[in-house]
């Protein structure tokens, strides 16, 4: 029963967040007792010093700024931005989505706090925050090289460092591994087979068609890849 | 002759910056902060934090992760109360899984949770005070430390990464006595914090040191993403375990103590006093504790009793697939979160419908606050930024990640 209110009520929320905002809001949705908007790249400092301002909403704390990669979309981030209103104790995510060069509109200049965060997705991500007072990388070695938290950053990273005893001093390498990097994702092979193809379906394939794939382990991997998402 | 004399006092009264590194080691910076200072004589100019040093890409990793292997990441963020971080990460899931948690369960995560705010502040305060030159909190406190770490080692083995908590419930059982001795402890604590405060609260030294020392008022604390003490230090009553209480806070009975001044000063006050307010809802927890199961009995999340597994097939067959291909969850998104001792502590957790999380963000409330320091060590002298730093909490596992 509370349950059922709270979702309502961010529903009503959510509606009067867009026919407030001239429809800058492209969707809304309420999900899990948690009310998420999406907009466009171009609204999104509008749109939090609205959320910040109006006496409905009161986000005035940024609470967070992260970004999700997703390879296969067209604008592959996602910028979310989680706000807090501690007078109507509700809470808030604004979803936005950029890709490789486009720049995003600080809104460093509205929260203070969205400094460091801005700066840390810019480091994890490669996303760049247009009027960013600060555009430095924050996690990453100096003079690191590419965006780890991509998903198409491999997990063991590129180089290594360690102290050479010869040069006395800290040197960098490629990353030499001893044995292949391998990933067990341990998906189960008896549920949820759908269109999921399993190591030793290329097989079957392969004889019907009687022609042989050039690497047929690759073009599994693949498969399997895009069934699990 | 005089002209040129003129002259070149001019151009040596424009002193350049002094620039400072403060760190990497340094035992005020806790942790391995490097801080490039520019001073202005003994005043600090600007600070500018570098952070990073600690970083092991804990983000990345839990996409790689089951779900059940991810959560020992986070003893390993703030690894002073490993179990309050735990907690938001066995919330989301729990919450993305849409699965309840016996009531037993939740008091002992609650328990062990305020056990960790107590270990944390006691950390903060007496480490602190070693800052601003008191060395005897921290040989007291830790002392009193090393007991309640006890307690994390009887229940689960470790004094540190506990990796205790579980989506659906706790890893087992409380072990006999357990309750007695802490009991015990909550009524023994006190008398420790009456000598910290003895030592500290009316001290000269320490009020010199923190009095009036980076303050934040009540906008500027919003404005930084304060949370925790450090904005109830700035007079904002705001407490997630009050505002949006989980597991079984909604049933203690415990004040949430608010700061005046924003200053230093204050926010020892607040953790000073939350800690009596922790040892409250400890004692309520094991005077009301309900006998019952510890974890929930959805064996496709948790588990199935080692004694069931030698007699019947089916928990055989749910123990091999949780520890091989782990449970999945299904798709969605969540931001949960908890009162940790430093503050809100985060986990945006998006789900993909697989067994491995798709995205695990996690808010450190450190990072927020560290990124304040240029602002509220403006115009201390240098002394007075590790006042500041060490007023903050700062623990660097969370905040690099």
């Amino acid at each position: 029963m509370n349950q059922e209110n709270t979702a309502t009520a961010l529903e009503t929320l959510g509606k009067y967040i867009q026919s407030q905002t001239d429809n800058v809001v492209t969707s809304v949705v309420s999900s899990k007792a948690e009310l998420t908007i999406e907009t466009t790249r171009d609204h999104i400092h509008g749109l939090l010093v609205f959320l910040r301002d109006d006496a409905l909403c009161r986000f005035k704390q940024l609470v967070d700024i992260c970004g999700v990669d997703y390879p296969d979309r067209d604008e592959r981030f996602e910028i979310v931005y989680h706000m807090l209103s501690m007078q109507h104790n509700t809470r808030i995510r604004v979803k936005i989505s950029t890709d490789e060069d486009t720049p995003v509109p600080t809104v460093s200049d509205i929260f203070s706090c969205a400094n460091w965060a801005e700066r840390e997705v810019w480091d994890m991500y490669g996303v760049m925050f247009a009027d960013h007072p600060d555009h430095r990388r924050i996690l990453t070695d100096y003079g690191f090289d590419g965006h780890p938290q991509r998903k198409d950053f491999p997990l063991t990273g590129f180089v290594e460092l360690r102290y050479d005893e010869d040069e006395k001093r800290i040197v960098y390498e490629p990353v030499e591994l001893r044995q292949d990097f391998r990933v067990f994702d341990n998906l189960s092979p008896w549920e949820g087979m759908t269109d999921v193809q399993l190591p030793g379906d290329e097989k079957a394939i392969t004889q019907e068609h009687g022609v042989k794939p050039e690497n047929p382990s690759e073009g599994i991997k693949q498969k399997i890849r895009k069934g699990g998402q | 002759m005089s002209d040129l004399a003129v002259e070149t006092s001019e151009t040596e009264t424009k002193i350049r910056p002094y620039t400072m590194n403060f760190g990497p080691q340094h035992p005020a910076a806790h942790g391995v902060l490097r801080l490039v200072l520019e001073m202005d004589g003994e005043i600090v100019d600007r600070a500018d934090p570098h952070i990073g040093l600690l970083h092991r890409g804990t983000e990345k990793l839990i996409e790689y992760k089951t779900y059940m292997q991810a959560l020992p990441y986070f003893d390993r963020l703030d690894y002073v109360c490993p179990m309050n971080q735990e907690h938001a990460f066995a919330l989301a899931t729990e919450k993305l899984l849409g699965i309840d948690v016996p009531l037993r369960a939740q008091y002992i995560r609650v328990l062990f949770c305020e056990l960790g705010r107590i270990l944390n502040h006691v950390l903060n305060i007496t480490t602190f005070a070693l800052d601003v030159g008191a060395i005897t909190p921290a040989l007291w406190g830790f002392e009193e430390r090393e007991k309640g770490m006890e307690f994390y080692d009887r229940v689960c083995g470790a004094r540190l990464h506990a990796n205790y908590f579980r989506p659906g419930g706790v890893a087992q059982d409380l072990p006999d006595g357990l309750i007695d001795d802490m009991m015990a402890w909550t009524e023994s604590f006190p008398e420790t914090l009456n000598d910290l405060d003895n030592l500290l609260t009316n001290n000269r030294i320490f009020k010199q040191r923190t009095v009036n020392i980076g303050t934040a008022t009540k906008e500027e604390a919003l404005d930084w993403g304060f949370t925790g003490p450090m904005l109830r230090g700035s007079g904002v009553a705001w407490d997630l375990r009050k505002s949006q209480p989980y597991d079984v806070y909604d049933r203690m009975e415990f004040d949430i103590p608010v700061g005046k001044t924003g200053d230093c000063y204050a926010r020892y006050l607040v953790r000073m006093e939350e800690m009596r307010q922790s040892l409250k809802i400890m004692q309520q927890c094991l005077r009301d504790m309900p006998e019952g199961h510890i974890k929930t009995d959805d064996y496709k999340v948790s588990p199935p009793p080692r004694m069931e597994m030698k007699r019947s097939m089916e928990a055989m067959i749910h123990h091999f697939k949780l520890f091989t291909e782990g449970y999945h969850v299904p798709a969605g998104e969540t931001y949960t979160t908890v009162e940790a001792p430093k503050g809100e502590f985060g986990v945006y957790l998006v789900a993909d419908g697989t067994n491995r999380p798709y995205r695990c963000r996690l808010r450190a409330p450190g990072f927020y606050h560290l990124q304040a320091l240029d602002f509220l060590s403006k115009g201390h002298m240098l002394a007075d930024a590790v006042s500041v730093i060490g007023s903050m909490d700062i623990v660097f596992g969370e905040i690099d990640r």
